[in-house]
């Protein structure tokens, strides 16, 4: 039976670690290449780089972080975060990344995610999906949660399984960094109308919480704080899922 | 030598990161005559099988690895092209074995199958040497092998399917050996050592 995955991710700004709340409030949270190399060894089933660099160096120190977390981890990763050019994806999944994820430029130019799967096959096409409810309904947030569009959410994400994405990572920004558990109402609802892979992120604050998202739907569940400053050890997260009848790989 | 085969089919960085870890000795490359004078042949293979097996025709390499009588190692696409055809823009692939790669099409069978399955052993073959049945392996796919009488190993999503294969040298994994941790490791141990 195909195991429920356990994603740490890790938002990284010129190969560093950063962490916020609420998609603001950045702390430094270690060195992205030795982080990585500890999930790996912990049981992480597959990690996610959200690169939030933005500067004219931002191709070249990204590659660089590809190489060396390839170099020093044997599970599949994604990398995200500003990737617009079909040319860069090239690069980065020829320097050893598994996946790429799109968000804004998918968003910009939706056509991208198509082509990007004809090219690459849709297991290497992540879409990632910021929702945040505005006046009770789920909208579509870009760039790193700043610009609110005018997409809805349950559409966007119907829209993109059509174009060729080959999993959903998706992040609700009113649970992101809350600890409160995961956004169950989105998630549940979506993954009953769509037939790709969905990961759940935003909220996770307790073993539980990674408990009611497996049993709503998720496929993989994205943590990135609990994870990064010790308060739960993913061995323990997941002897805690077998132990309530949840599939992982142990 | 291993020559891995250099066709435009995707990640190849990963499994060069685990070769160079074990120490071992390979080149990259669609050169036939130093496809030739390797010793063992890995296919690696993330993409689309018709273009894969366009890429193969182009660079003639097809006879090459069909009547290859060198351990050979296909991984996920690269086991998928070692049968008849495939339903994947409808290619004919390698015809090594006889077989046609299918696409999961099942109700509440999400597509691709992504994650970590276990796999159930059929057999002792040599390519699982080390490998307790039930472990735990990285697949990413949206086609696969129906189980046949050249399977090693199966797993199950919505059906059971070949999760590796064997015909005499040519060897077949439908997960990736280079992301599925240790267990991965060992497998291409297992190749490095026949």
């Amino acid at each position: 039976m195909l195991a429920k995955r356990i994603i740490p991710c890790l938002d990284v700004m010129n190969g560093r670690v950063v962490k916020g709340t609420n998609f603001i409030n950045l702390n430094d949270a270690g060195s992205a290449v030795e982080l990585a190399e500890r999930y790996y060894y912990e049981g992480a089933d597959e990690l996610v780089f959200l690169d939030i660099t933005a500067s004219i160096e931002k191709r070249k120190t990204l590659v660089q972080l590809v190489k060396e977390v390839a170099r020093v981890i044997r599970i599949p990763f994604t990398v995200g975060g500003g990737i617009s050019e079909l040319e860069d994806i090239s690069l980065l999944l020829n320097s050893g990344a598994d996946k790429i994820s799109l968000n804004t430029s998918a968003v910009k130019n939706p056509e991208l995610i198509t082509v990007a799967a004809k090219h690459f096959g849709s297991q290497a096409i992540v879409a990632a999906v910021d929702v945040k409810k505005v006046e009770n309904n789920y909208k579509v947030f870009i760039k790193g949660g700043k610009e609110e569009t005018s997409l809805e959410g349950f559409n966007w994400c119907r829209k993109v399984t059509e174009l060729g994405a080959g999993e959903i990572l998706l992040t609700s920004m009113d649970k992101d960094g809350t600890k409160s558990g995961y956004d169950i109402e989105f998630l549940s609802d979506i993954t009953k109308q769509i037939n790709i892979p969905v990961i759940a992120s935003g909220g996770a604050g307790n073993k539980e919480h990674f408990v009611e998202a497996f049993n709503n739907g998720a496929d993989a569940c994205l943590a990135a704080s609990l994870f990064h400053y010790q308060e739960l050890k993913i061995s323990e997260l997941k002897k805690y899922l077998s132990q309530k009848g949840i599939q992982v790989r142990l | 030598m291993i020559a891995i085969i250099d066709y435009g089919a995707g990640n190849t960085a990963s499994i060069i990161n685990v070769l160079e870890e074990l120490k071992a000795d390979f080149v990259l490359s669609n050169d036939k005559k130093i496809i030739q004078s390797a010793d063992k042949i890995i296919l690696p293979g993330v993409g689309e099988a018709s273009s894969a097996m366009k890429k193969l025709n182009e660079l003639n390499l097809v006879d090459e690895l069909r009547y290859t009588t060198k351990p050979f190692l296909g991984i996920c696409l690269g086991m998928q092209l070692l049968f008849t055809k495939t339903e994947e823009g409808n290619a004919e692939c390698l015809n090594v074995i006889p077989g046609e790669v299918k696409k999961f099409n099942f109700a509440n069978i999400k597509v691709p199958h992504m994650g970590w399955n276990e796999i159930i052993k059929l057999n002792n073959d040599e390519m699982l040497r080390g490998i307790d049945n039930k472990t735990f392996f990285y697949f990413a796919h949206s086609y696969y092998v129906p189980q046949n009488d050249f399977s090693t190993s199966f797993s199950n999503y919505g059906l059971n399917f070949s999760s590796s294969v064997r015909y005499k040298n040519f060897f077949g994994v439908q997960f990736h050996p280079e992301k599925s941790a240790v267990q991965g490791i060992q497998i291409i141990k297992n190749f490095l050592s026949l």
